[in-house]
């Protein structure tokens, strides 16, 4: 039995699902919160490199590294983001964060 | 046949680890789990064929990310007992939604047939017979030139924005003032005052 494109959007999306169930059931931690957000842009970049490869056709995998870049990014600004709401506040509960009544 | 093996060892790890993200009591245990998740995706990479993606997956995730998520699980004295009182509540909702989204994932992945037909239209011809690293330079330098600098201005303003997010003015640092120490003069801090012998001087 070979390896095909399949077996690899399986994976992915199972692995994108783990991340969803993740900000589900971690709702109070938003490190984990991040950290469920990341897994979710792995398994999207698993699909976009899987069908980069089975397809012949680079350009996935520049997506692939794009989505990377703006997931450093995201990473960077988020952790910043929670450094200074604990200066601010003292903890990092989720449902304390509704100072902007949005 | 080796290639199954290694396909199958690499996703069990993979989701076993990102399972254990998710559910893992202690945080660094969970950042920890996530470098594993990382290693085994750019593992699965690796095997498909994108050298390149593999190792830049390594450096800047392992490298940077999960590095700067373990600084900040470590520096930030948080107690994550309190934060896991909403798990029990919320798994059942959690688990059921999950379930019904990976089961449609699942099915719609595994039922659906690629097209042998759209492969030959897609492919980009004159990178495809060398090698990973070099076609993808020989693409990205061309055709992606300005998605690849938008990129890089992307993580410049995330640089930029983070350092101004956490820098802080702190009121109580001594600081060296340049014009402050430029405007002294000799008249306002010394003093010549006359001595008399045996006697001693007021101040």
């Amino acid at each position: 039995m070979t390896i095909g494109l399949n077996h690899y959007l399986v994976v992915a999306a199972i692995l994108f699902t783990v991340g969803v169930l993740g900000i589900f059931i971690n709702r109070k931690n938003v490190i984990v919160i991040l950290m469920s957000i990341e897994l979710m842009l792995l398994a999207v970049n698993i699909n976009f490199v899987a069908f980069s490869v089975f397809q012949h056709n680079f350009v996935g995998q520049i997506f692939a590294m794009i989505v990377l870049t703006v997931a450093a990014a995201e990473a960077a600004i988020g952790l910043a983001i929670l450094v200074v709401y604990f200066r601010n506040r003292g903890n990092i509960a989720v449902e304390d964060i509704n100072m902007m009544k949005g | 046949m080796l290639q199954t093996i290694v396909f199958y060892l690499f996703s069990a790890v993979l989701l076993t680890s990102a399972v254990m993200v998710v559910a893992a009591r202690n945080p660094v245990h969970a950042v920890l789990f996530l470098i594993l998740c990382f290693f085994n995706a750019a593992g699965l990479f690796v095997l498909l064929g994108a050298e390149f993606i593999a190792f830049i997956l390594v450096i800047v995730y392992v490298g940077a990310v999960a590095v700067l998520f373990l600084f900040v699980v470590i520096m930030l004295d948080i107690n994550f007992r309190e934060m896991r009182q909403g798990f029990r509540r919320y798994l059942p909702i959690g688990a059921t939604v999950g379930l019904i989204l990976a089961a449609q994932l699942v099915l719609v992945t595994s039922a659906w047939v690629f097209d042998p037909a759209g492969l030959i239209n897609n492919s980009t011809t004159d990178v495809a017979n060398v090698e990973n690293t070099r076609a993808i330079g020989r693409l990205l330098y061309t055709d992606y030139f300005f998605p690849f600098q938008v990129s890089g201005l992307i993580l410049l303003v995330a640089m930029i924005g983070a350092i101004v997010l956490t820098l802080r003015d702190r009121k109580d640092a001594r600081r060296q003032r340049v014009s402050h120490q430029m405007d002294r003069k000799i008249g306002d801090v010394i003093e010549v005052k006359k001595v008399q012998s045996n006697q001693g001087v007021e101040i």
